[in-house]
């Protein structure tokens, strides 16, 4: 299981997922689609299952497709029982002698896809132990219908259905996690990750979760330049200041065992993070100090937690 | 069957694939997104280091490897956001340029 990772190695591999999709220019889903469909091995096939939402109306679109693997699309709210579907016929198949050669199975859903409308249907799939992995793309809003609010927009985020003005400020609850309710369901492994540097930490996830038999799940950061309000070019910067404020940390739990993946060396404050999205710009308003701390507190205490739990 | 290729808005309903599913891997390639840039990057080899950090960093797979070389942009999908030139840690080797030229 353990190997060198070697960027220059793995960017050799010719893409998974081609250009040529609909995705806005910028957008983080196509970023961490590549990425983790990266970690495949060269010689291994994939059948890559899709909630609706913008990376599944931009990247299949008949007659075009952005995959060079098999790809499925059924409905918003049942990826993982069709991936899981799949799954049980392809070893249905492989029983009888039918089929040759190995075959991963992957979901990739948004996060209103994942926390919200397939949440029962991705905690059923987990819980019947299909081989297989769901990766959540997580931007934090319903981006596709027009950035709506979901169970995991963080607190005080602007949306269209969380709008900012006199009687409201942004969304009222704190984002649900996510990443820990699948940690409760005792799969094998679930890690948090994103798109940063050399992309080691993605590509190393994403292989021990393709990898590693039975079901395993990954939530990825994914920000969207138009629903976060942000110039596209800053991606980049923009996930680096999630994990360096411990916004979005970075661990995995193999097993039941908690690793954190990376402690930032200066652990930044939240407001760096939150200054360059527009979403969040009614906290930076005079007499609104007091959303800041209470995005600063709530971070801490989940980071402390973490740190706990993980005994860095 | 018909190649992805060839279907367009006007062919026959009889003539699409059966059951409207896709036969074949990566068509999307066929479909020009380059036509969406209003910047353009520009990639001067001189400067490169090839350390392939710009590369997985394209949310369009537009920036093509080989032999451990990073190679010209691929502007028919390149959508101009920039991500590239600012994840480049070498000075002039991804200039942003103004307009959506060259296609
Ligand atoms: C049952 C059902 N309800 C609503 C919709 C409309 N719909 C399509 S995509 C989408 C939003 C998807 O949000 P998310 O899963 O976060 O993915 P994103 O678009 O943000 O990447 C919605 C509400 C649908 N397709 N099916
Ligand atoms: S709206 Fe956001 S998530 Fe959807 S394609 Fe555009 S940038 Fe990506
Ligand atoms: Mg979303």
């Amino acid at each position: 299981m353990k190997r060198v990772y070697n960027l220059k190695q793995e960017v050799e591999k010719p893409p998974r997922l081609t250009g040529g999709h609909r995705l806005c220019a910028g957008c983080g889903a196509g970023v961490v689609v590549a990425g983790v469909l990266r970690a495949l091995n060269k010689e291994d096939r994939a059948v890559v299952t899709n909630a609706t939402g913008c990376l599944e109306v931009s990247t299949f679109m008949y007659p075009y497709t952005a995959y060079m693997d098999s790809f499925i699309h059924s409905a918003f709210e049942n990826s993982a029982a069709t991936c899981s579907g799949v799954e049980a016929a392809y070893n249905a198949l492989k029983r009888r002698g039918k089929v040759e050669g190995t075959v991963k199975f992957i979901t990739f859903g948004g996060d209103g896809g994942t926390y919200d409308i397939g949440f029962q249907s991705l905690s059923g799939a987990m819980e019947r132990g299909h081989d297989m992995v769901y990766v959540c793309y997580d931007n934090e809003a319903y981006m596709n219908t027009g950035i709506q609010r979901s169970s995991s927009t963080p607190r005080f985020a602007r949306t269209t259905t969380s709008p900012v003005g006199a009687k409201n400020q942004g969304k009222k609850q704190e984002k649900k996690d996510l990443t820990d309710i699948m940690v409760a369901h005792n799969i094998p492994y679930v890690a948090q990750t994103a798109p940063l540097g050399n992309f080691k930490d993605l590509h190393t996830k994403a292989y021990k979760a393709i990898y590693t038999e039975g079901p395993c799940f990954m939530n990825v950061l994914s920000p969207c330049p138009r629903g976060w309000d942000y110039p596209m070019a800053k991606l980049a910067e923009i996930i680096k200041l999630a994990v360096d404020t411990c916004v979005w940390p970075l661990f995995e739990v193999e097993e039941g065992v908690w690793h954190l993946s990376y402690m930032p060396k200066r652990k930044l404050p939240v407001e760096d993070f939150l200054r360059p999205q527009g979403r969040f710009r009614h906290m930076f308003e005079q007499g609104n100090e007091w959303m800041i701390e209470a995005a600063q507190a709530y971070v801490d205490q989940r980071w402390e937690r973490l740190l706990e739990r993980s005994g860095a | 069957m018909i190649r992805a290729k060839y279907i367009n808005e006007q062919t026959p309903w009889q003539d699409l694939t059966p059951g409207g599913e896709i036969y074949e891997p990566g068509t999307a390639r066929e479909f020009n997104t380059g036509t969406w840039r209003t910047d353009t990057p520009v990639f001067v080899v001189e400067a490169c280091k090839h350390c392939m950090l710009c590369v997985p960093f394209c949310p369009d797979s537009a920036i093509p490897v080989k032999g451990g070389k990073r190679l010209d942009f691929d502007y028919m999908h390149c959508k101009g956001c920039g991500i590239c030139a600012e994840v480049c840690p070498f000075p002039g080797a991804i200039t942003m340029v103004s307009g959506g030229v060259p296609s």
